[in-house]
């Protein structure tokens, strides 16, 4: 438990600052709803529309900012070496540094992507569920993009990689957020899109961790 | 249980499809130290790695006495590569912290090995402030904060200076008589005495 928190604590630390921490996913975001009203028109009516969609593409792109650096790092400094001579299971240490990343970048974003939302349009009423869709999307984008980031490891212009193999891994989260939140725009029920997302997220969480673990050994042999 | 030997039977290792070295034996018995020597890239780290279990052989076994291998390399061994794992942002209290109690230790245990290689005075210091040698001996402070009978060691000496070398060799000798085993990959000569190993001869 000691090692496990100690672990947590320092990824947190380390996801602060990796790739310009929070500050730069959040100031990414802001920067994304700002162009969307400039590309498509500022008429009130289609900005609220496309608003709850607009927000969450956003964050699956703001979320890609800080992930290539996720493994790579303790992977050339040798600290992937050190870590797995541990009673600790690979397996749980690329989870725990996904949840650190989370938290670190994650929830900041989840707690920007509602006033990003209202700043395009959004109604009121759908906030915070923007919020609720944000926090476990943030989630499965950090597990599933542990993954691209393990299996870059080692290539060069990883970060480009890393997104090309998380782009897609991030379609199911952005639809079902996406439906969610339209469906409660629109006064229909919107809890099977928001369960489906939670869903992905549980799965992200179970297959994640064994997906970077093995492809973080191949990387390190 | 402790570690008793580590012994390496008709071992062949091939990496980037060069064959590095094939039918290697070695016994290394607790309390013993060997210095593995042989040209640039005649496969001292790979060996090394592959004892921690981070490179597959192509051929033979390794063998940590009665320990089962995952349990050894899990709990038993300490490698000290080239590239040391701390990361530069970080303190150096930060990361001795920390990797200590990665392996096991706690926060006095941690401070204590500080104190043995002097670096009590650079606990605040950001890790990117230090020398090369300082940075070395944060690397070293970790074997002796959670202390595992086998240290890997790849060129522990080069970025010392003479009275830290000599120092080293003191803890290495200190480390043998409580039953350690070493197996440590040089260019210049251990400050103690130890068995030579060449390989890729």
């Amino acid at each position: 438990m000691s090692a496990l928190s100690a672990l947590f604590g320092r990824e947190t630390s380390l996801a602060w600052g990796r790739g310009g921490g929070p500050l730069v996913s959040v100031g990414f975001y802001a920067g994304v709803a700002t162009l969307l009203p400039l590309a498509t028109g500022p008429e009130p009516d289609r900005l609220a529309a496309i608003a709850p969609g607009a927000a969450w593409v956003a964050l699956a792109l703001a979320a890609l900012l800080s992930l290539d650096r996720l493994f790579e790092r303790d992977f050339e400094d040798g600290a992937l070496d050190l870590m797995v001579h541990s009673s600790l299971p690979l397996e749980l240490v690329c989870a725990i540094k996904c949840l650190g990343q989370w938290v670190a970048t994650g929830l900041p974003l989840a707690l920007a992507a509602p006033l990003a939302a209202l700043a395009l349009g959004a109604q009121p009423l759908i906030l915070p569920l923007v919020f609720g869709c944000a926090a476990v999307g943030g989630l499965a984008f950090a597990f599933m993009g542990g993954i691209g980031a393990a299996l870059s490891l080692g290539a060069r212009r990883g970060g480009l990689l890393t997104a090309v193999i998380v782009l897609p891994l991030f379609v199911p989260p952005v639809i079902f957020g996406g439906g969610a939140l339209d469906s409660l725009s629109n006064g229909l029920p919107w809890t099977a899109g928001f369960a489906l997302l939670c869903a992905y997220g549980a799965a992200a969480l179970a297959l994640g961790p064994l997906a970077m673990a093995a492809a973080c050994r191949n990387a390190l042999s | 249980m402790m570690m008793t030997g580590l012994k390496l039977q008709n071992l062949g290792l091939r990496r980037g499809g060069r064959l590095l070295f094939s039918g290697l034996e070695l016994d290394l018995k607790a309390g013993q130290v060997v210095a593995l020597t042989g040209r640039n890239g005649a496969g001292k780290t790979s060996l090394l790695r592959a004892v921690a279990g981070l490179v597959q052989p192509e051929a033979g076994t390794i063998s940590f006495g009665d320990l089962d291998p995952d349990e050894a390399r899990a709990s038993s061994l300490h490698l000290v590569g080239h590239q040391d794992g701390l990361k530069t942002s970080r303190t150096v209290a930060e990361e001795l912290i920390f990797w200590s109690r990665w392996f096991g230790a706690d926060r006095a245990q941690a401070l204590d090995s500080a104190a043995r290689l002097d670096l009590t005075g650079l606990l605040g210091l950001e890790v990117r402030r230090l020398s090369a040698g300082q940075r070395k001996r944060l690397a070293l402070a970790r074997l002796l904060a959670a202390p595992r009978p086998l240290w890997l060691l790849d060129e522990p000496l080069s970025p010392l200076d003479a009275s830290w070398r000599t120092r080293f060799g003191d803890l290495m000798a200190e480390h043998l008589a409580g039953g350690g085993l070493i197996l440590a990959a040089v260019h210049d000569p251990l400050p103690i005495p130890s068995i030579g190993l060449e390989i890729g001869a």
